[in-house]
């Protein structure tokens, strides 16, 4: 089956959709186990691949990127509702 | 893998072309290097807007390092220099920096002889050494001595996520084999100081790449104001980008996750070996040619929206980073990363890109190469006056 997530670096606890994903889709990538997508993920923005408390650091290119405003499960939608820059906040 | 082979040069690097290049001091003779272009396609002629006009010690710097910087250049065998004769970069100031080129040098003004003459005379010159350096032949040569660009531009939410982590990929693997990987662009490392830092080699370039983005960081905000905030745009928003720091990080990722060892000025020469910092500008054409003076042989440059540009003396790689716009441009991306998407692993992409890129040093030709998709531009710091 065609791969519908990319992670970019080992360390990432944030996968990539490689194309818009509906809810209750399973999951697919190179390096990560299947899993149940939670909400509507347009393509190119970020799923996470665990559940991460609030306050948790968000980790792409294997890299802090971000951190998590609220808890946020295993398979959802990761963006501005539920995470915030560690600068330049708006 | 089989191996791959440079023309050595007198200072004891390797080109991965042999090309004659016609160059003009200043712009008021672009006509002429125009019709040596027409008259002798085979040779690398290279018209530009600068030479003149600019008095500030920055952009004197600037100018006289990538006039010399081109001549130097590993990529090229042989050189006519026409100036004109009375501008800031003429050709007795330039003579003092290029006199230990090792190369074929052949110089003149168009003030001694008038636009025609000129021309044949630089047609005449061009064909005469396209001849000459005909006779140097390749030798293998090993990966450290090879400077490789990485460069992105015309980026969509996709190139972060597939062509950069390719190119990143090719990076590591390039300084894995001994090689040496530069790229530029402080305008999309802002954000990211404390990663980059954290790579350095040392105390000494961890302060140069926190001097060089907080610089870029005020000068975004000194030129757009209230504005800078877009270096994140509600476009970068849209693709999925959440914070400015995951922005630059898709950028960065190109250089791949090997030790920072140098920071260069722009078009300064790295004299130290693996990934090097620029500290250059974003835009494409001013950042390509900072890279090629400082001496990468071959350049990598990724796209989303689709750029055509390719650089005079380098063969630069186009890398799609999604398959509609490899489609839409064929003739002019050498690579689709938007197979990652289609099911392709980032290890066979690389491999693929290795592959390509040994060819392409060993001189096959890259679609920029073939379509003549040259732009020579270069960054300047005031207006002319």
């Amino acid at each position: 089956m065609t791969a519908n997530i990319l992670l970019i670096h080992p360390r990432d606890n944030v996968a990539v959709a490689l194309r818009d994903l509906a809810p209750g889709e399973e999951a697919t990538g190179s390096g990560v186990t299947g899993f149940k997508i939670r909400n509507q993920i347009p393509v190119s923005h970020k799923v996470a691949l665990r559940d991460l408390a609030a306050g948790e650091e968000i980790i792409k290119y294997g890299e802090v990127v971000a951190v998590t405003t609220q808890p946020i499960q295993k398979g959802e939608w990761v963006h501005t509702h539920n995470l915030e820059s560690k600068r330049w906040r708006k | 893998m089989t191996g791959i082979t440079g023309y050595p040069r007198k200072n004891g690097t390797f080109g991965i072309r042999n090309h004659v290049l016609v160059l003009p001091t200043v712009s008021c003779v672009n006509g002429v290097i125009q019709r040596i272009s027409r008259e002798v396609p085979e040779a690398v002629c290279v018209p530009h807007a600068y030479g003149c006009g600019r008095g500030g010690p920055r952009d004197l710097q600037i100018l006289f390092r990538m006039l010399s910087g081109m001549v130097h250049h590993p990529n090229v065998g042989a050189v006519v220099l026409i100036g004109l004769g009375c501008e800031v970069s003429n050709t007795k100031n330039l003579s003092a920096l290029i006199q230990n080129s090792g190369k074929p040098v052949e110089i003149f003004n168009v003030q001694e002889c008038g636009s025609l003459q000129s021309a044949q005379k630089g047609a005449e010159t061009a064909k005469w050494l396209l001849t000459e350096i005909k006779t140097q032949r390749r030798v293998p040569i090993s990966w450290d001595r090879l400077l490789v660009a990485m460069e992105c531009g015309g980026s969509d939410a996709m190139s972060g996520v597939t062509a950069n982590p390719a190119l990143g990929a090719v990076s590591d693997w390039v300084v894995e084999k001994g090689g040496s990987v530069i790229f530029g662009e402080n305008t999309e490392m802002i954000g990211t100081d404390h990663v980059l830092g954290r790579r350095a080699k040392n105390e000494h370039v961890a302060e140069r790449i926190a001097v060089m983005i907080h610089r870029a960081e005020n000068l975004a905000h000194d030129i757009m104001g209230d504005r800078a905030s877009l270096v994140i745009s509600p476009g970068n928003m849209d693709g999925g980008m959440s914070t400015i720091a995951e922005k630059s990080m898709g950028c960065i990722f190109k250089g791949g996750s090997t030790t920072i060892n140098q920071v260069v000025d722009y078009g300064e020469a790295p004299s130290e070996r693996g990934l090097i910092l620029q500290d250059g500008p974003g835009y494409d054409g001013d950042s390509m040619a900072g890279l090629a003076v400082s001496g990468a042989q071959l350049m990598f440059f990724s796209t989303g929206r689709g750029t055509p540009a390719g650089f005079p003396v380098l063969p630069v790689i186009k890398v799609a980073s999604n398959s509609r716009i490899y489609q839409a441009m064929r003739d002019d991306m050498d690579v689709n990363a938007g197979t990652l998407v289609e099911g392709k692993t980032l290890d066979d992409l690389r491999d693929e890109m290795i592959r390509l890129m040994t060819g392409v040093i060993n001189g096959e030709k890259t679609k920029a190469e073939r379509n003549g998709m040259d732009v020579f531009t270069c960054m300047t710091v005031h207006p002319p006056f």
